[in-house]
């Protein structure tokens, strides 16, 4: 299952590096940060909760950055 | 500006008058430090914070902590030293934090004009609820729901026309700049504006399936397929921040450390602001910025243009095509054809009309309906039976009680018959009843008045080769190919012909050449899939084009073929620029800087002026409207 969601995020580098910590949570297939529309795209593995993962993937991202956003 | 930008605009507004002030007001010694100590925390409080944040994270080397050590280590130098010049540690972060604020707001700012230019899609839709007009979320509307669009309005969502006419304004999806005139029981695509009157639309599609959703997610995913120079980036930016970092190291550790082994005066103070300096020029911002950035713009523009194109990388492939292989029918050609001769025939002419119209009756080739056009009247569907079709060569089936077999010269050699010749210029299609020669059609294509512009055009741009492949008969094909001044040109083939031949040019030609197949898109997804980049054409409508092409023209103009590569030269020649002022500035200063001839100020330039200059012309790659 594909999902997009909205993002908030100051630099161009930081999305790059949100997107790999993203790839690497458990129930994500793959993963995907756009910087210029401001918007994640998540592939999410057979048999996981979309909501759960999400929970996950945003913790790995506020690693990245702190105050960055994800509306899911 | 958002509310983040605005924060920072009063911080940097507040350092700047602060750090001027602090010029012209004496205080004394241990004051002054204090005060500057406030002015730098208030500019730089984020970057400290963050910086602190990576290396608890485990990020250590990113631009945060380049800023931080930098500007710390200058402080610390400026006690040290006694020399009480702070200026330069408030400084750098000041003028770091300008360039990250005017970056955040160009970028903001083209996100927004890219973002309008491709506008298409409306976010509302009128439904009819106890006789009052209602918005709702175009979500929300079930297939089948009516919906009603106002003159001026958009269309949210694919349908037909219940009732009212219109004309259409499609020139966003089509580039077509003349409206169309819509009545009761016509189609309309989603981003169309309605001009004139009111209209009742039952729709077909659902929102998110509508043409005009699809675009904008096309065109939105378009810039996250990563183009080379942009991957080449990403990975040198993950090199370069450690290996700069390291080599500052070294440059404060190592030259003293030599001078005090060889009994010399380590100087440490200059070796130390040297390595700084070098921190504080190495940041790669101006790089990691302005590419993605160049080719969002460009892909925007594009898609502005009517061509949209599927990715940063197609952009890149489409700048190096040199060999242009065209489909005939409907790309250089009108695809409108119309039967102008009827010879040969042992049966009266309206009989071969309607044997031939009713046996091609369910085919959607170009070629069918003017068979169709040119017999009339109805077909009467339930004379005809056991219809097959088989590719490249024809139509048979039984119509009437008799066998009709419909097709090329192919054709009729494959059922026994031989084929009297035709001197006329045009397709020639061949009927046979009941096993019996019985006369031709011809049917003649007329060529698209920009179609000899624009391979000249291409010519132009550095395209080396031009070849039509058509499954057309060869004096047909070898005339249009005249006219238009192609190089090569091969008729008579079958769909699988195209793909090898397509195959053949592709081994042909050298590694970094790229080959682009253009067609219409009707019979063509294999040929759009195997050729370097596939550019689908009118194509408004055909998913199954739309979903095979790498480059979507949303008109059938030719001439677009020649713009969309003069767009992605011009993009790709700006992403080069990028790199190359930005990485030439930044080499060089890191080279003065390491010998001492470059100071804070001018790291500072090299960082922040470099990366404004490289976003501006970024933007640029957005105006490609007169190219």
């Amino acid at each position: 299952m594909k999902k997009t969601y909205k993002i908030e995020v100051d630099c161009a580098n930081c999305a790059n590096l949100m997107e790999v910590e993203a790839k690497k949570v458990e129930g994500v297939k793959d993963a995907v940060v756009n910087f210029m529309t401001l918007k994640m795209k998540v592939e999410f593995a057979e048999g996981y909760e979309p909501k759960e993962v999400m929970e996950e993937v945003f913790k790995a991202c506020r690693k990245v950055e702190p105050d960055c956003e994800i509306e899911f | 500006m958002k509310k983040k930008q605005k924060i920072m605009l009063l911080r940097i507004a507040v350092s700047a008058v602060l750090l001027i002030l602090l010029q012209f007001i004496p205080l004394p010694e241990s004051f002054r430090l204090i005060a500057f100590f406030i002015d730098y925390l208030i500019i730089s409080y984020d970057i400290l914070e963050d910086a602190f944040h990576g290396i608890v994270n485990g990020r250590v080397f990113d631009e945060n902590f380049l800023m931080a050590i930098a500007s710390l280590g200058a402080f610390a130098l400026a006690i040290l030293s006694k020399s009480g010049d702070f200026n330069e540690a408030v400084g750098v972060v000041l003028f770091y934090q300008i360039g990250e604020f005017f970056q955040s707001y160009a970028v903001g700012k083209s996100r927004k004009n890219i973002s309008e230019l491709m506008d298409i899609r409306p976010d509302y839709a009128n439904i009819m609820e106890n006789g009052k007009l209602v918005q709702v979320d175009p979500d929300d509307v079930e297939i089948g729901t009516e919906i009603i669009i106002q003159p001026g309005e958009k269309a949210p969502i694919d349908g037909v026309v219940v009732s009212g006419t219109s004309s259409l304004d499609t020139v966003a999806l089509t580039g077509e700049s003349v409206p169309r005139t819509v009545r009761e029981g016509d189609e309309i695509i989603s981003g169309s504006i309605n001009m004139t009157g009111v209209l009742t639309v039952r729709t077909t599609k659902e929102f998110g399936e509508s043409t005009a959703s699809k675009i904008l997610e096309l065109v939105e995913d378009a810039s996250s397929r990563k183009a080379k120079s942009e991957e080449f980036i990403s990975k040198f930016a993950r090199v370069y921040t450690p290996a700069v970092c390291v080599s500052a190291l070294l440059l404060a550790l190592l030259p003293p450390v030599i001078m005090l082994a060889t009994g010399n005066d380590p100087s440490w103070m200059t070796w130390v602001y040297r390595a700084l300096t070098f921190l504080v020029i190495s940041c790669p911002c101006a790089l990691v910025i302005s590419i993605p950035l160049s080719f969002f713009a460009g892909l925007g523009g594009a898609s502005n243009q009517g061509i949209l194109i599927k990715g940063s990388n197609y952009l890149e492939t489409l700048s190096k095509a040199k060999v242009i292989v065209f489909d005939k029918t409907g790309t250089l050609t009108k695809g409108v054809f119309e039967v102008t001769g009827v010879h040969g025939n042992t049966v009266p002419d309206d009989e071969l009309l309607f044997y031939a119209a009713h046996a091609e009756m369910a085919s959607s080739h170009p070629i069918a309906k003017s068979i169709q056009n040119a017999y009339g009247k109805d077909i009467d569907r339930s004379k005809v039976e056991n219809i097959e079709e088989t590719s490249g060569h024809g139509i048979t089936a039984t119509v009437d009680g008799k066998s009709v077999a419909i097709g090329n010269s192919k054709l009729m050699k494959k059922i026994g018959l031989a084929v009297p010749a035709c001197d006329d210029l045009g397709t020639v299609i061949h009927i046979a009843l009941d096993n019996v020669y019985s006369g031709h059609l011809v049917i003649s294509d007329v060529i698209k008045e920009t179609s000899k512009d624009a391979i000249a055009n291409l010519r132009k741009l550095g395209v080396e080769k031009t070849v039509m492949l058509t499954g057309d008969a060869k004096n047909v094909a070898d005339r249009v190919a005249e006219i238009l001044g192609l190089s090569v040109v091969h008729s008579e083939l079958l769909p699988s012909d195209k793909v090898n031949e397509v195959e053949r040019l592709i081994s042909e030609k050298s590694e970094k050449d790229k080959l682009c197949f253009v067609g219409d898109g009707i019979n063509d997804a294999p040929v759009l899939t195997r050729a370097d980049i596939g550019i689908a054409m009118g194509a408004m409508g055909s998913d199954a084009a739309i979903e095979a092409a790498d480059v979507v023209l949303m008109d059938d103009d030719p001439l677009k073929i020649s713009k969309a590569i003069r767009i992605s030269k011009k993009c790709i020649g700006i992403v080069y620029q990028n790199i190359a002022f930005a990485l030439a500035v930044k080499f060089l200063c890191l080279i003065l800087g390491a010998f001492g001839f470059v100071n804070m100020w001018l790291a500072i330039f090299a960082d922040v002026g470099v990366m404004i200059i490289a976003v501006l012309n970024a933007i640029r790659a957005l105006n490609v409207k007169n190219l």
